[in-house]
């Protein structure tokens, strides 16, 4: 593949799904698009940059979006933002919306189903307080692909077993063959749509918390300035926003704050907050 | 140092795990059976145990059943690692007082991800 290539699908992918790669990710480039060749029967990389700027060919354009936006990704990824959606935000919400007996979360960057299936089966375990309450549980990823195998449920042995405590695995799932599905009624608990988060997300409403872990490290510093301040304004005003441990508001957006105690946990600033009380009210 | 006692038949096996377990700094000592597998806790307790279902002399079942009756014995994690991945086999280790289990084939993030699970690391 020559520079020129490469430069290609750099401005391709940038463009499509906020991707920004810089030269060292080259050769990620490469491994994961050769599958995609061979899929598509396409011969070899510059052949498919070369369909690429004809334009003509669009489930090759996504398989090359997917191909690079699909990240790995497990049960509990992390735990600490699970332990704070159990132990934190939970007890927050069941006191401050417990007239309206709502709540709303958004896990942003789904890909394959285990950060929704996770929070969904946290919110069945605490079932006993959440009596009589509506849980909403969004998921969305830019990749139609990784939707079909969330929406399915079904995991490989290897998958199950990591991060997810055996007790949850006999509880929440059933064997098939070598596989495990998830059940029934947690996968009901899920709503899964595609959606680019570069593009605007405004119409999903409005969230108590957010899940955004582990996808802006992906994107150049305007892109992550310009999601951080939408998914703001998506967010309650003592909404919650969580983020991936590589991940940060600082220097990018004012209408963001780090909780002073949870790592991972961030807010909205007081005054972001406060404005958006004072127009709620008007 | 948290110890664990690797209790397989298989010595490829015991191989992979210590070498796993080590580079996650653990100090490693292994048995063959359930049957010397109890004499080393009677010797030392362990932190933890990785232990295998089907063995010789005494299987792990047997094994677990044995140790939460010793004196000390309900102190070690349990966490089956085995080839037996049926729900009925799972339900009847967590029965007998198993922490965690891990369905062979497995690796450094399954062992590391379980081991944490219980408290371990």
């Amino acid at each position: 593949m020559t520079e020129l290539d490469f430069d290609y699908l750099c401005t391709f992918l940038k463009a499509r799904s906020g991707l920004a790669l810089g030269a060292e990710k080259r050769y990620l480039v490469e491994s994961r698009l050769i599958q995609v060749c061979r899929r598509f029967e396409v011969n070899t990389l510059p052949e498919l940059v070369t369909t690429l700027k004809a334009g003509r060919n669009h489930s090759l354009e996504n398989a090359v979006v997917e191909a690079m936006t699909t990240n790995e990704t497990f049960f509990f990824r992390d735990k600490g933002p699970f332990d704070l959606f159990r132990d934190v935000l939970l007890p927050r919400y069941l006191n401050s919306r417990a007239s309206a007996r709502r709540l709303r979360i958004w896990c942003a960057a789904a890909s394959t189903g285990q950060e929704p299936y996770s929070l969904a089966m946290l919110v069945k375990e605490a079932s006993a307080r959440l009596a009589g309450w509506n849980v909403e549980i969004l998921a969305t990823d830019i990749s139609t692909e990784v939707l079909d195998k969330a929406k399915a449920g079904l995991y490989s042995q290897f998958e199950v077993q990591r991060g997810l405590p055996i007790q949850l695995l006999l509880k929440y799932f059933k064997q098939e063959g070598d596989q495990w599905r998830i059940a029934p009624e947690i996968r009901a608990m899920v709503d899964y749509r595609p959606l680019n988060l570069i593009k605007e997300f405004g119409h999903l409403g409005v969230f108590d918390i957010v899940y955004c872990r582990n996808v802006l490290i992906y994107f150049d510093k305007p892109t992550k300035t310009d999601v951080l301040r939408r998914l703001a304004n998506a967010m309650a005003p003592d909404g919650a926003l969580l983020l991936g441990a590589a991940e940060t508001v600082l220097g990018l957006t004012d209408g963001l704050s780090p909780d002073p105690v949870n790592r991972g946990l961030y807010g909205k600033s007081a005054e972001a907050a406060t404005t958006l009380r004072v127009a709620a009210s008007a | 140092m948290k110890h664990c006692l690797i209790v397989d038949d298989s010595s490829v096996i015991r191989k992979v795990s210590r070498r796993i377990l080590e580079e996650m700094t653990f100090r490693v000592s292994e048995a063959e059976n359930g049957e010397m597998a109890l004499s080393a806790c009677r010797n030392e307790m362990p932190d933890v145990i990785l232990l295998d279902w089907n063995m010789p002399v005494m299987d792990g079942y047997e094994f677990l059943t044995h140790l939460r009756r010793m004196p000390g014995g309900g102190e070690p994690k349990i966490v089956f690692c085995t080839t037996e991945n049926d729900v009925g086999h799972i339900s009847r280790a967590l029965d007998a007082g198993a922490n965690e289990y891990i369905m062979k084939p497995f690796d450094k993030d399954i062992v590391t991800a379980k081991f944490q699970e219980v408290g371990i690391m």
